[in-house]
């Protein structure tokens, strides 16, 4: 049962649906009655340059899922890549990709979706980073309204490694971008961070499953979204601290602004401990932008709407303010305002 | 200056002020008293446009302008200013941020230039040093983690930013300790003008020895029930608020 397998067998029933505790509410089963057609060859030269280009050493394209990619970091190294997944037309394509970080690299993966029409995309990445290794990973998820994309990510993690990721996401007609990390404790650090922005009908979901395996690991986890129009959000975040896995510190928190009456979050924190000597804590919160703060702006001369975008963009920026690289973190800060006030 | 006639406003349907009448010149300082309920915050989120305050009878406005015909942030634009009892905290806003944003957004509406970022970091370095405040805690967020001193002097700051020609104080004297009192009572002094007309809001007498009113108004019961002169207060102090609790 899986999304690869239904694209390369074009079986429906293989699809992941509202059935399965874990995609209940993202039903791509019942969206998809029949898997489209391989989608056409595309020409990676004929496509405008990806948001991330100019900041790397390197640019790999995967077009309509032609091809596979591997990132390979050799000890020491330190690099930037850019990874752009590009989907065009109505059909359907899956992608595989592996990154291996060794003893002591370092990386920064810049991954974005850029999609236009109407196809149904998969993504399946594998992620090792070896003993201290580092890498700081950026996905700005661009699709398209009517699009299917679904990306999943597995890491493992050394111990003193340090994981860090910053999930951007507009949505699609239905999409999720689901990141399963394996923790061995040890000192390895994870920080795993996302943010949704959804307006219309788009649906994004930002699903992640964090285990902690051994003593002394920590996981930051903040997720922060704004829906509005009929849009939908889901946030489903998991974090297992295995027996023995003592000393562990982790945090996850989810806030969502819900900007209009039928606008809907769906979210499920889950923390599961099995240790004794743990540090837990999760806060999760919906609501409306404070209209108090919204008066008190006002107050001073800032028009409404410029004083909800300010609001917003706040809200948001806390998120955003937590990517270590500079020129990444800037451009997902115009993203974002660019969406909250275009 | 300010005139407001006859104001009646309600809250969630029950009447609040039933009939508030009061006029204060340009140049003057005028206080209003009165005992907790008396309708206070009331006016001052009347006069500044807060949702859920409806007026129902009466006017206010300001330089013949009708205020209550105006978006809230246009009222500010007009130069009415609210130095809030309990000052809001803009999470992920920096001080500087809001302030520079206010600035531009009331310069704007009234189709003056915007002012360009050198020459608003050299006035608020100016207005920081004479309110003692750290240059470094405008670069927080807005009032996120202030003590209740901090916040109100961080209104007064703002009020020195935007130079208002209208400033409503509510409540700005409580937590203040004497030494910031005496802080925020400067900066507002600083402000006062034969243009600039002041309405100070309190419930202690304490707050008027280090801002002199020119009259002092006893709000009860929704209207305005004596006006007098600075003895007034002190005659307040003195008395309490009973035989207006009663009248009213």
């Amino acid at each position: 049962m899986s999304v690869a397998s239904a694209i390369r067998t074009r079986d429906a029933a293989e699809l992941p649906g509202k059935r399965d505790e874990d995609w209940r509410w993202t039903d791509l089963r019942g969206l998809i009655r029949e898997v489209p057609a391989p989608s056409a060859a595309l020409g990676a030269a004929l496509l405008p340059a990806g948001p991330f280009d100019a900041l790397a050493h390197e640019v790999i394209v995967l077009a309509n899922g032609q091809g596979a990619a591997h990132i390979g970091v050799e000890p020491g190294e330190d690099k930037v890549v850019a990874l752009r997944i590009v989907s065009r037309g109505d059909g359907a394509h899956a992608a595989r990709v592996s990154v291996d970080v060794e003893v002591g690299g370092r990386l920064t993966l810049l991954e974005s979706y850029e999609g236009e029409g109407g196809y149904l995309g998969h993504t399946a990445l594998v992620l090792s980073l070896a003993k201290d290794a580092a890498v700081e990973r950026i996905v700005l998820a661009a699709d398209d309204a009517e699009g299917v994309n679904v990306s999943q990510a597995e890491v493992a993690l050394a111990p003193g490694a340090a994981y860090a990721q910053s999930t951007l996401t507009g949505g699609a007609r239905r999409q999720r971008l689901e990141t399963v990390v394996r923790h061995p404790g040890g000192h390895a650090d994870l920080r795993l961070d996302g943010v949704y922005l959804l307006s219309g009908k788009r649906h994004a979901d930002l699903t992640t499953a964090v285990t902690h395996d051994a003593v002394d690991g920590t996981t930051q986890q903040l997720t922060k979204g704004v829906v509005r129009d009929q849009a939908r959000a889901v946030f489903q975040g998991r974090i297992v601290v295995a027996e023995g896995a003592d000393r562990t510190d982790a945090r996850m928190g989810h806030h969502a602004l819900i900007l209009s009456d039928r606008a809907e979050v769906d979210a499920k924190p889950e923390l599961e401990i099995y240790a004794d000597d743990v540090s837990c804590a999760h806060g999760n919160t919906v609501g409306a932008l404070d209209e108090d703060a919204l008066f008190y702006a006002r107050q001073r001369g800032i028009p409404e709407d410029e004083a909800r975008a300010l609001l917003t963009e706040a809200f948001i920026g806390e998120v955003v303010d937590r990517i270590d690289h500079e020129a990444a973190r800037e451009i997902a800060r115009g993203w974002v305002a660019e969406r909250l006030r275009g | 200056m300010l005139s407001v006639s006859n104001l009646h406003a309600a809250v969630e349907d029950k009447e609040i002020l039933k009939g508030l009448s009061l006029e204060v010149p340009a140049g003057e300082v005028h206080a209003i008293m009165g005992p907790n309920g008396a309708g206070k915050s009331t006016l001052s989120y009347v006069l500044t446009g807060r949702q859920g305050y409806e007026v129902t009878q009466g006017s206010a406005t300001l330089d013949g302008e009708d205020l209550l015909a105006l978006e809230p942030n246009e009222r500010a634009a007009k130069g009415v200013f609210l130095s809030f009892q309990y000052p809001l905290e803009i999470p992920g806003v920096p001080a500087l941020t809001f302030i520079r944003t206010a600035l531009n957004a009331q310069r704007k509406a009234r189709g003056e230039p915007e002012v360009t970022a050198p020459d608003f970091l050299k006035l608020a370095r100016a207005k920081a040093a004479e309110l003692k405040i750290d240059f470094d805690m405008l670069k927080r967020a807005l009032n996120v983690g202030f003590s209740g001193g901090e916040k109100k002097r961080m209104e007064i700051f703002q009020m020195a930013m935007l130079s208002p020609r209208f400033l409503i104080l509510d409540e700005t004297d409580s937590g203040l300790d004497v030494d910031a009192l005496r802080i925020v009572a400067d900066g507002v002094n600083a402000l006062r003008s034969p243009e600039r007309g002041m309405l100070v809001i309190t419930h202690y007498q304490r707050l008027l020895d280090y801002i002199k009113p020119d009259r002092v108004h006893v709000l009860a019961g929704g209207k305005i029930v004596a006006s007098g002169g600075p003895e007034l207060a002190l005659q307040l102090e003195r008395e309490g608020y009973e035989k207006y609790a009663r009248a009213a």
